[in-house]
């Protein structure tokens, strides 16, 4: 294969999306990426992660991408942002990786998540490994802004055992506050499709103060994801400065260094807002 | 195939047990069979415990004041009497409030001396606490009495010497009780003494067909010294007001007899372990039988339980402070074994095995008992989640596998220590020690000289030549060094427990077992996982050797990247599983004391901080005196893919070369466990699932955060009971030493 030498570099040795990795893909050929993106046959990863708990259902393996087309200001892993500063795995070796924990995850009542970056970017990668990983019997889900989610075809919706979605706000001035001038129509779509083909939904919110903790955005996102009738589960995760540090070694124009992470209080309100909603809100 | 086995008819026996099925246990000693016929398996979840009484709760801050002196002072109070069964007096915390009674002397958390192990233990144990040794006691035991360790160091070798000097050996129980014997203390409650006396004496004359050899001689004069320590149990009960000859015939009074029999062992014996046994589900038998008789309610029951486990909580010997540095916090060991199945499918989950956590709340956290689940997928539901919630709640107690043990050793084994399993009544081990791999690496690469001393430790050979390690070349001069190494401590630990037997025989815990037990020698190693690592650096990277003026390489510079132990990855992983497994031929190659079956461990306690002390630079880049893993754990932070991973990489060593154990110390971040306590429960039970449905070994849970664990360092006062697992065992954390503290603040947490 064309990329086998690109491929050679050291292991994922980073322990969570929260190290920073940077250039690890940048030698790989243009026209090498290209063909990856189109065909899947190889993908970008920031990290990978066993034994998660918090990443869907169970025990779970967890990889994350790298590429993003938001560019959220509360986002905590903004070197994901970029395509190249993940490590090249072909499909094969990825697929061999999750294998060696197959039967450990079943045991686990745990599965595969596919998160990021935004794994839609590389749609078809992402398409195929978790294809992949279902045959194995494995329970698969991909956690995605749904921004790209036409990219799936309903075929690979369907080797997608549960969809974490990350609204970042329903109305749509709101959306390209938060995401750096992206709208929402897209994502919102999605939704709805997920809940016409009855898949399984989880649903996921940022609190952050003084941007999303606003009770009529949070009260509509609410009532939107309960109106579609597949969503198992919301979580409202709150804002946390584990991320500072990569806007600062990025120079990145970090807009919350300033923001508190939320009170108790503040998270306890939020999930009474979903609650109310008629979701199952942690 | 079997034997065929005639059950008695079943007739009503005599007294109160009458309500008891009778079985084989009537005809001979055999606990289990007891237990088989009478026990109810519980299904359910812990809906039904009770709290605490008031009574519990008011003796236990009595205690606790004490512990609060007792810390400062290091040890509360000393009696020079040196112990037996019956050199105390009767002691109570609270005579008129307490339930189960028996202290180890005439007062609570007051130590005795036991000089049988050694002499010096105690006067160092004394002098290090500012206690001046009385000296008739040690005129008798340098001019009348021979210690275990005086004879100890009259037969080792000058090898032994050497080795331990240079701590490529370290921690052999020559000067102190070797311990790791569980007396099957049950069998006090169910058989009363008059009846245990009685088989002893039968068994004892079986041997008088027999030819007067050497073993047969030593057979008769220790199952005498048995039957006289019996005798001593009744008389040290008596003291207290009891009546033991008889069977116990109520819950109350079979917790009481059981006790008794273990604080007998205690009096006599400080072992370094000194476990209890599997006497949670054998008591519910009593228990379920009171409460259906209506002479008991369930806060009644809770009480006893509490009572007894406040007693466990408080055994103490006197030890010195290098002893505390192998081992810290002053741990007992007092190992009960929980739950686990029958070998008819049926889980050994009763309402007491619950009760028995149930103390982690009613008392608070604490590293003892040790109780020590022995778990697999197939127990109970409810029983599963309760023990990660106890487990997520207090970071107090231990798992391992059911699985694995019960086909080894039976479905009536228990762990003494950390990680040891044995048939109760029917197997004891001969303990010993760790040799330190890593260390012996280095000798291999260095001709047998000492990386640190620079001394001849090993027969000397051909140091290795030029500036980097060939791994053919280390293997193969390892390979040897190990033969040497293993025919050295096999040497060691045969002298050790030949005079130990002989000067400190434990007389109480042996009239507890079967004539003639399954006997095993319970070697151990160290720094595993920085032999993988170094193996695997010579072989995947290029090492190069850094020499001093004398030709010593005392250090390496390692170019290029390697596969890391713990990361679930075949080329290293293989490579830990091959040394445990080499090792472990080796040993098998050297003849042992009493024909003991050879077992080893990977398991540290705390002295991997030690081991790592006294080991030099090693190829996998550690520097100079940092500490090791723990047992068979991954070097801290180098298991970078999470603990699935991790726990994967440890699963692969195997049980058939470690049959004494193979540790696992995990800590998980609560927040990473999950967002609420019913995920944490569930995902915690979901891990658990995972690695005992598989070949995982054991498992010491702590969830915690580093936050709150560099805050107790600087704040002890604010988290007295802090209780946190280390390797095989659990300590208050605020009583590590500094260095093992920061050892603990450094391992991985995964999902921080």
């Amino acid at each position: 294969m064309a990329t086998e030498t690109a491929i050679e570099r050291p292991p994922l040795e980073a322990k969570s999306p929260f190290e920073m990795r940077v250039h690890l893909g940048e030698d790989v050929p243009e026209t090498d990426v290209r063909s990856a993106l189109k065909t899947g046959d190889m993908g970008f990863l920031h990290s990978f992660t066993t034994g998660s708990a918090v990443d869907g259902p169970g025990i779970r393996l967890v990889a994350w991408t790298t590429a993003c087309m938001f560019r959220c200001q509360y986002c905590h892993n903004p070197d994901t942002w970029t395509l190249s500063n993940g490590i090249p795995v072909t499909l094969e070796k990825a697929i061999d990786e999750v294998r060696k924990y197959s039967n450990g995850l079943k045991a686990m009542h745990g599965g595969f998540t596919l998160s990021g970056g935004e794994p839609l970017m590389q749609d078809r990668f992402a398409a195929r490994l978790l294809s992949a990983v279902k045959q194995m019997g494995v329970h698969t889900a991909i956690e995605t802004n749904g921004y790209f989610g036409d990219r799936l075809s309903d075929d690979d919706i369907r080797n997608i055992d549960l969809v974490i979605l990350d609204m970042k706000a329903f109305t749509r001035a709101q959306h390209e506050l938060v995401t750096g001038g992206m709208h929402n129509e897209d994502v919102l779509e999605f939704a709805n499709r997920l809940a016409e083909l009855k898949r399984p939904m989880w649903l996921r919110y940022v609190l952050v103060p003084g941007l999303t903790d606003i009770p009529e955005e949070m009260e509509a996102v609410a009532d939107f994801a309960a109106s579609l009738g597949v969503v198992e589960r919301a979580e409202i995760l709150p804002f946390h400065q584990m991320g500072k540090y990569k806007w600062e070694r990025l120079n990145l124009d970090y807009k919350l260094a300033a923001t508190e992470t939320p009170t108790r209080d503040g998270v306890e309100k939020a999930i009474a807002i979903f609650r109310e909603a008629g979701l199952d809100a942690v | 195939m079997s034997t065929l086995i005639m059950e008695p008819e079943h007739k009503p026996a005599a007294k109160k047990s009458s309500a008891f099925k009778p079985g084989l246990w009537t005809k001979e000693i055999n606990v289990r069979n007891f237990m088989q016929h009478n026990y109810e398996p519980y299904y359910g979840d812990e809906s039904f415990l009770a709290g605490p009484t008031k009574r519990t709760t008011a003796i236990w801050k009595k205690l606790t004041d004490l512990f609060v002196e007792e810390r400062k002072k290091g040890v509360l109070d000393v009696s020079q009497i040196p112990s037996s069964i019956t050199a105390h007096d009767a002691g109570y915390i609270d005579k008129k409030n307490e339930i189960i009674v028996g202290l180890q002397t005439d007062a609570p958390l007051k130590r005795a001396i036991m000089p049988n192990g050694g002499l010096k233990m105690v006067t160092n144990g004394l002098e290090a606490y500012g206690y001046k040794p009385d000296p008739k006691v040690i005129e008798i035991f340098t001019k009348y009495r021979k210690t275990h360790n005086e004879g100890v160091f009259d037969a080792y070798t000058q090898d032994v010497r050497r080795c331990r000097s240079s701590h490529v050996l370290t921690g052999l129980p020559d000067a102190y009780g070797r311990g790791r014997i569980i007396g099957d203390y049950r069998r006090v409650a169910l058989y009363g003494v008059d009846r245990l006396i009685e088989v002893k004496k039968a068994e004892k004359l079986s041997l008088d067909d027999q030819w007067s050899t050497d073993a047969i001689i030593r057979d008769r004069e220790e199952l005498s010294e048995q039957i006289r320590a019996l005798g001593e149990l009744k008389e040290m009960a008596a003291k207290y007001g009891f009546d033991i000859s008889g069977p116990a015939s109520t819950a109350k009074e079979a917790v009481q007899w059981l006790y008794f029999g273990y604080l007998a062992a205690v009096k006599e014996q400080n072992g370094a372990a000194m476990s209890l046994g599997r006497v949670s589900t054998f008591l519910d038998i009593y228990f379920e039988r009171d409460l259906e008789n209506g002479t008991l309610t369930e806060e009644k029951a809770q009480e006893i339980v509490d009572d007894f486990v406040i007693k466990l909580r408080i055994v103490r010997f006197l030890r010195t402070p290098e002893y505390d540095d192998l081992f810290a916090g002053d741990p007992t060991w007092v190992t009960e074994s929980i739950a686990g199945m029958a070998d008819d499918g049926r889980p050994l989950v009763t309402k007491t095995s619950f009760r028995f956590l149930q103390t982690l709340y009613n008392l608070g956290p604490a590293p003892e008992p040790n109780l020590t689940i022995w778990y697999t997928p197939q127990l109970p539901e409810g029983f599963r989640r309760f023990s990660s919630k106890v487990a997520i709640d207090t970071s107090s107690i231990q798992f391992e596998s059911d699985e694995i043990m019960r086909m080894a050793w039976g479905d009536d084994g228990a762990i003494a220590c950390c990680v040891s399993p044995m048939a109760m009544g029917k197997q004891m081990q001969f303990f010993g020690a760790r040799a330190n791999l890593a260390k012996a690496m280095l000798y291999a690469i260095n001709g047998g000289r000492d990386e640190v001393s620079g001394k001849q430790i090993a027969p000397p050979t051909e140091p290795v030549k030029g500036d980097y390690l060939d791994f053919d070349d280390v293997v193969d001069r390892f390979d040897k060094m190990m033969d040497w190494l293993a025919g050295t401590y096999a040497s060691a630990m045969n002298v050790i427990h030949y005079m130990h037997d002989k000067y400190a025989y434990e007389r109480i815990e042996m009239a507890l077992h079967d004539y003639a037990p399954l006997r095993t020698m319970a070697f151990g190693i160290a720094g595993m996982s920085v032999v993988a690592d170094s193996l695997s650096a010579i072989k995947y990277a290029k090492v190069k050797v850094v020499r001093d003026d004398t030709g010593l390489i005392t250090d390496y510079v390692t170019e290029g990247e390697f596969p890391l132990f713990g990361n679930n990855d075949n080329r290293v992983d293989g490579m830990a599983a091959w040394l445990v497994s080499t090792f472990m031929k080796k040993l098998r190659q050297f003849p042992l004391y009493r024909n003991a079956l050879h077992t080893q461990s990977v398991l540290t306690i705390t002295s991997n901080v030690v081991y790592g002390k006294a080991t030099g630079n090693t190829p996998d880049g550690r520097r100079k005196g940092e500490p090791f893993a723990p047992g068979a754990n991954p070097m801290h932070g180098r298991d970078s893919h999470g603990i699935h991973a991790s726990a994967a990489s440890v699963a692969k060593i195997p049980y058939r070369d470690a049959q004494d154990g193979i540790s696992l110390t995990t800590t998980l971040v609560p927040t990473g466990l999950g967002r609420t306590e019913n995920d944490r429960i569930t995902n915690l039970t979901s891990i658990l699932d995972g690695f005992f449905g598989t070949t995982g070994y054991h498992m010491n849970i702590n969830v915690l955060n580093r936050d709150t664990l560099l805050d107790a360092m600087d704040h002890p006062e604010k988290y007295p009971s802090l209780t946190i697992r280390v390797s095989g065992y659990a300590v208050n954390f605020v009583r590590l030493t500094r260095e093992q503290q920061m050892d603990v603040i450094n391992r991985t947490f995964h999902g921080d």
